[in-house]
C-alpha cells in the first residue's frame, strides 16, 4: 500500500513556481529522501503533505485521505508527526511539558501520554532533564525533544525537514541512529536533506527536487543511471598499446587518469573478461580490477549541473 | 470548533504567563497603581474644602481607567503569546496539529482575554472598596456602586479587552518582536485615553447613556476586527505571509 501518492502536484506563489508537477510514491514503511538545492521546493512539498499549505493543482493522498478536503486534512494531521527544521520548541517549558501539550493536542489519553513520554524522554536520554526548561538544552538535546514530540501519538508517517542540520556530528549519528531505529519499526519517512551521505545511509529511494522532480530511485540505481556501471583497471604501465587494446572492443566511455583505465560498460559482468584479457594480450599487467561507485554526492551534483 | 482544543491552547499559555516574570509584572502594575494608587489621591482630595464637589466628576472620569486597563493587559499577554510564538518559531508543529485556525486562535485569545478581565475586576473591587472606605464621609454616601462602574467593568472592559486581542493578532502578522507588538498594540488605548481625557476636561461627560453608545460603538467595531483577526489568522497567510 502507497502511504503518500502525488499526482501533478504544483504550488505557486503568485507568479514563481515553488513545487512543479510533482509526482511520485511513498510505499508504507518505505524511508524516502528528498533531495534539492536550497529553494527547490523540499520544504513547500513537506507544509503541502502535512496540510500546512493548500496546493495550487495536482492532486495528493496520505494513506489514502485526500490533500485539501477538511474533513480529510483533520484526518491526515492525526497520522503524521513532523519534525520541522527549527525545532520550535517553548523554551520557557520543560521537555515534559513540551512533549504533554503535544499529546494533549494530539488527543492521546493521559496514561498512554504520560507512558510515551516517560518512554521517549528515557530512550533519548532526557529523563534526568525532564522538569529543566527547554532553553537549558543544546541544540542536539531540543532536536531529540521536538523528534519525541513528533512521535507522540505514534504516527504512521514521520517528515523530517533538515532533521540533521545544525547539529554536531555526535547528536546528528544520535538523530540518524533514532530514525534508522523507527525505519526498522516499519514507520513510513520522508526526509528531506542536504546531507546526501545520511540520505544513502538511511534512504530507500531518492528523489532530487530543483522546483522540478528530477528524478527517484534508490541511491545505488541513480547512481547506475547517471554514470553507468563503471570498472577501473589499474595497470602497472600505461602504453599506447593497451590502450589501443581497450579502444578496439569499443566501451560506452574511456578515460584514462595515469595507470588507471576507467570504462563505462553495458553490460560488466559479460564485457570485463574480455577487457581484462585484451589489456594482457596488449603486455599489461593488471594490478587491480575495481568497479566504480561514484557516491551520492557526485550523482547528485550531476543531476542538478544537467539542469542547468 | 472543540472548546476542549482551545481550552488546552489557553491552558499551555497560562503556563507560559506564570514563567515568564515581566509579563506578571506589567500585567500586575498599571492595575496596581489605579487600583491602590489611585484611591489615597482621592483620599487627599476628598479631605479639602471642595472635595465634595469634585470627588463625583473626578471618581466618574478615574472609573474609566479600568477601561484602559482592559484594553492594556492584553496587550502584553497577546504580544508574548501569538508573536512569542513566531520568535520561536514553534508556529509550524502547532499547526501541524490536528488542530484547527479557529481552535487556535480561540485558545489564544482566551489566554489574553480571561487573566486581563480577571486581573480588572479584581482592581476594580479594590477601587470601589478603598474609594468608599476614603470618601464616605465627605459624600455622606457610599458612591460605589454604581451603574456606570458596572458598565464600565462588565461590558465596556470587556468589550475594549476583545479589541486588543484581535487588534494584536492583526499587529502580530506584520512585527517579528515582541516588544514592536506591544508598542504597536499600545496603540489601541488612544482612542480609550482620549475618551478619558475629553471626560476630565469636561468636554464630554461620562454619563451612563453615554457609555451605553460606546459600548454599542466598541461592539460594532469588534465584530469588523474579529472577522479581520480570523482572516489573518489562516495557517497558510501564517507561515508563508507573517514577517
Amino acid at each position: 500500500m502507497n502511504m503518500i501518492e502525488v499526482k501533478n502536484l504544483t504550488k505557486k506563489f503568485g507568479e514563481i513556481t515553488a513545487v512543479d508537477n510533482l509526482t511520485f510514491q511513498v510505499a508504507e514503511g518505505e524511508v524516502f529522501g528528498l533531495l534539492g538545492p536550497n529553494g527547490a521546493g523540499k520544504t513547500t512539498t513537506i507544509r503541502m503533505l502535512c496540510c500546512l499549505i493548500s496546493r495550487t493543482s495536482g492532486d495528493a493522498r496520505i494513506a489514502g485521505y485526500q490533500l485539501g478536503n477538511g474533513a480529510d486534512s483533520l484526518a491526515i494531521r492525526k497520522l503524521i508527526g513532523l519534525v520541522p527544521d527549527n525545532v520550535g520548541l517553548y523554551e520557557e517549558l520543560s521537555a515534559y511539558e513540551n512533549l504533554d501539550y503535544y499529546g494533549k493536542l494530539y488527543e492521546c489519553p493521559e496514561a498512554q501520554r504520560k507512558e510515551r513520554i516517560e518512554y521517549f524522554l528515557k530512550m533519548l536520554e532526557l529523563w534526568d532533564k525532564k522538569d529543566a526548561p527547554v532553553s537549558d538544552f543544546s541544540k542536539g538535546m531540543k532536536q531529540k525533544v521536538a523528534i519525541a514530540r513528533a512521535l507522540i501519538h505514534d504516527p504512521r508517517l514521520l517528515f523530517f525537514d533538515e532533521p540533521t542540520a545544525n547539529l554536531d556530528p555526535e547528536s546528528a549519528r544520535v538523530v540518524r541512529e533514532f530514525i534508522l531505529k523507527l525505519k526498522k519499526e516499519g514507520k513510513t519517512i520522508f526526509i528531506n536533506t542536504h546531507n546526501l551521505d545520511e540520505a544513502q545511509r538511511i534512504c530507500d529511494r531518492i528523489g532530487i527536487l530543483k522546483t522540478k522532480l528530477l528524478t527517484v530511485n534508490s541511491p545505488e540505481e541513480l547512481e547506475k543511471r547517471v554514470w553507468g556501471s563503471r570498472t577501473a583497471i589499474q595497470v602497472e604501465k600505461m602504453n599506447n598499446r593497451i590502450l589501443a587494446a581497450v579502444k578496439k572492443l569499443k566501451p560506452k566511455s574511456l578515460s584514462v587518469e595515469e595507470n588507471r583505465i576507467i570504462l563505462t560498460l553495458a553490460d560488466p559482468q559479460r564485457e570485463n573478461p574480455d577487457f581484462v584479457k585484451a589489456v594482457i594480450s596488449a603486455g599489461g599487467r593488471i594490478q587491480y580490477v575495481t568497479e566504480l561507485t561514484a557516491g551520492l554526492e557526485e550523482t547528485y551534483l550531476k543531476v542538478i549541473e544537467e539542469t542547468k | 470548533m472543540r472548546l476542549s482544543k482551545a481550552w488546552i491552547v489557553a491552558s499551555k499559555e497560562f503556563k507560559t504567563f506564570t514563567k515568564r516574570k515581566t509579563i506578571l509584572y506589567s500585567s500586575f502594575y498599571f492595575e496596581g497603581v489605579v487600583s491602590i494608587g489611585l484611591p489615597f489621591v482621592i483620599r487627599y482630595i476628598a479631605g479639602k474644602t471642595a472635595g465634595a464637589v469634585a470627588l463625583p466628576i473626578l471618581l466618574s472620569a478615574f472609573s474609566f481607567l479600568f477601561v484602559i486597563g482592559a484594553s492594556l493587559l492584553p496587550v502584553t499577554i497577546a504580544s508574548y503569546s501569538l508573536v512569542g510564538e513566531k520568535v520561536q518559531k514553534s508556529l509550524e508543529p502547532l499547526l501541524a496539529t490536528p488542530t484547527t485556525d479557529e481552535e487556535i486562535l480561540a485558545g489564544k485569545s482566551i489566554a489574553a482575554f480571561l487573566p486581563a478581565i480577571a486581573i480588572n475586576l479584581i482592581g476594580a473591587l479594590i477601587f470601589t472598596t478603598l474609594v468608599d472606605l476614603f470618601t464616605h464621609n465627605t459624600l455622606n454616601s457610599y458612591y460605589f456602586p454604581n451603574w456606570d462602574i458596572v458598565i464600565v467593568v462588565l461590558l465596556l472592559g470587556p468589550l475594549a479587552c476583545l479589541l486588543a486581542v484581535g487588534y494584536n493578532v492583526l499587529i502580530s502578522s506584520r512585527v517579528n518582536d515582541v516588544r514592536a507588538a506591544q508598542q504597536l498594540g499600545a496603540l489601541i488605548l488612544l482612542p480609550f485615553v482620549a475618551v478619558y481625557v475629553l471626560s476630565e476636561t469636561r468636554v464630554f461627560d461620562l454619563t451612563t447613556n453615554n457609555l451605553l453608545i460606546m459600548a454599542a460603538i466598541l461592539a460594532a467595531v469588534d465584530v469588523v476586527v474579529f472577522f479581520l483577526a480570523k482572516a489573518t489568522f489562516q495557517r497558510e497567510e501564517i507561515l508563508t505571509k507573517w514577517k
